[in-house]
């Protein structure tokens, strides 16, 4: 049985990554989970410089799911490379950095920064909703999706990997602005711009008034959005969106993902990640697939 | 060991007052780690809830393997639990935090223990596990719980918002009107009550201890949800916040502002 899959010349021992933001850069999760099991580590978003983040409350349960509004708080490239990049080098697993910025300018210092690192692949995070500047402001417009995707490419030595906004009209113009900039690999959902009232206190449930809604409330949304971008373009596509069992995982791959991210999940179950991965062997064992890559796109 | 979640049992469970509930579990594998001032995750059954709900150990009785939480119900999570039987499940994941020093509590130093609300629980096992003299001041709204089991660990005193026991007022009145003398302070409760011990600890020049809540995700400092801001730049972060499930619940009172 076959479990290994090809994200633009990277293999990994399975499909199964972490989602940004929810894994940290996995020191916390390494005394819960054998981070050798897992296909990547997806860090935490990474900018030139410390970000502070958003005031408290950043995050407020919702039905089937949560909304968090971090802001980003990241030590900024130089601690990450001196700390976080060598511990997760001694685990057999991949290493995604995600590189958040406010300009241009700033993605391209911290890729330019990773060139040189043993970092196997970069997600380039245009779809933040809870940043004014940067983040999303490129994620929502296509010219500016393939030129942020362009200008990225002109610098990064590893694969780059576009994470895709699901708050805009038509998710297949992002896609392709993405691929036409020269991406290597598309990551979405990003989380759902949504809010919470406090009905007792009558104010926001989180500090920021809006957040990013996550969880398994927006796996059919996700689905839906990796299915048209799969048909849309022709660079692997890693899904997530509210992936909380390994079923979650395989209607993401049988939509077209080539590999999914647990996020969410992780705070509901530390263990996800791995039994997603036992869940996936399983289902292979009882249909007889012999290769994932049968899975992959295999409902059109 | 370290960290763990499991599926537990409960020992036994019963109402201490309106709304609040004591919940003995066994779960020896985190009873056996377990230090004064640490919480636990608890996880509701319903999946429509995704978040484990953080709660401070009360009490533990090694012996035996349990754990004992103390908790009011402040949603359909806490309100879950508290319908709990004996012999029920409750997922649980720890123990979490750092926990009270209990190195800052020894020989011949007189330690303050001060809770407010349900803040005063963790305050139980530290006042077992503290040497050194020890008095506690329980700050409440109006109905006591806990009050009692504090008796065999030293001198008790109580405030009350509304005037049926101990001291009208909070308990900074009630340290006033007792004149209460300490070398060092620990505290656990509602953020304003922390902030008037921290302003008076900082101005007497007392060492002290205060235990910090915030809204949480994952409980063991990954997620960066439940920051509290730190007086100075933190090493882990690299800006002036600090994590309350990691590096807290417990902070000396000039590590962090309000």
């Amino acid at each position: 049985m076959n479990m290994k899959v090809n994200l633009a010349g990277v293999t990994l021992n399975n499909p199964v990554m972490t989602a940004s933001g929810t894994f940290g850069s996995g020191e916390e999760y390494s005394e819960l989970v054998d981070l050798n099991r897992l296909g990547a580590v997806v860090t935490k978003g990474v900018a030139n410089i410390p970000w502070a983040g958003n005031p408290t409350p950043r995050i407020a349960e919702t039905y089937g799911g949560m909304i968090n509004a971090i802001g980003l708080q990241n030590p900024g490239m130089d601690v990450f490379i001196k700390r976080d990049i060598p511990f997760l080098k001694k685990y057999d697993t991949k290493i995604i950095v995600n590189v958040c910025g406010k300009t241009t300018e700033d993605y391209i210092e911290v890729v330019e920064r990773l060139s040189d690192e043993p970092v196997d692949m970069l997600e380039i995070n245009i779809s933040c909703p809870n940043v004014k500047e940067g983040g999303i402001a490129f994620g929502q417009d296509p010219k500016a999706v393939e030129a942020i995707t362009r200008e990225v490419k002109k610098y990064a030595k590893q694969p780059v990997i576009m994470k895709l906004s699901p708050n805009v009209t038509d998710i297949t113009v992002m896609a392709k602005a993405a691929e036409a900039g020269g991406a290597d690999v598309l990551s979405m959902i990003n989380t759902l711009t949504g809010m919470k009232i406090d009905v007792n206190r009558r104010t926001f449930a989180v500090a920021n008034k809006t957040g990013g809604l996550s969880g398994p409330a927006i796996k059919p949304i996700a689905v839906r959005m990796v299915y048209q971008a799969a048909c849309a373009v022709k660079i692997p596509i890693i899904g997530m969106g509210g992936i909380m069992t390994a079923e979650d995982a395989l209607e993401f791959i049988l939509a077209g993902a080539t590999a999914v991210s647990v996020g969410t999940a992780n705070f509901v179950n530390p263990y996800a990640t791995t039994e997603i991965i036992a869940g996936i062997e399983d289902y292979m064992l009882k249909y007889q697939v012999e290769n994932i890559s049968e899975l992959i796109g295999a409902v059109r | 060991m370290g960290k763990i979640k499991i599926t537990a049992s409960v020992a036994s469970q019963v109402m201490l007052a309106d709304g609040v509930y004591s919940m003995w579990i066994d779960a020896k594998e985190i009873t056996d780690q377990s230090m004064p001032g640490q919480f636990i995750s608890v996880y509701t059954g319903d999946s429509s809830k995704l978040l484990p709900r953080p709660i401070s150990i009360c009490e533990t009785d090694r012996e035996k393997g349990l754990l004992r939480i103390v908790y009011r119900i402040a949603g359909k999570g806490t309100d879950e639990f508290s319908r709990y039987q004996t012999g029920d499940p409750v997922i649980i994941m720890g123990p979490l935090g750092n926990g009270f020093p209990l190195e800052a509590g020894i020989s011949e130093k007189k330690a303050l223990l001060i809770g407010g609300g349900i803040g005063i629980p963790p305050m139980l096992e530290l006042a077992k596990n503290l040497s050194c003299t020890k008095q506690m001041v329980l700050g409440y709204r109006d109905e006591l719980f806990l009050n009692e089991e504090f008796l065999p660990y030293g001198d008790t005193f109580l405030a009350t918002e509304s005037g049926t026991a101990g001291t009208k007022g909070n308990v900074m009145d009630a340290i006033r009107e007792h004149g209460l003398q300490s070398d060092v302070i620990f505290a656990c409760g509602p953020t304003p009550m922390l902030k008037s011990l921290r302003a008076y600890a900082l101005e007497h020049h007392i060492e002290c201890y205060l235990s910090l809540e915030e809204k949480m995700a994952c409980g063991i400092g990954a997620c960066l949800a439940c920051v509290c801001k730190s007086s100075e730049k933190d090493d882990h972060s690299m800006v002036h916040n600090k994590r309350v499930c990691k590096d807290g619940p417990v902070f000396k009172a000039e590590e962090v502002e309000f």
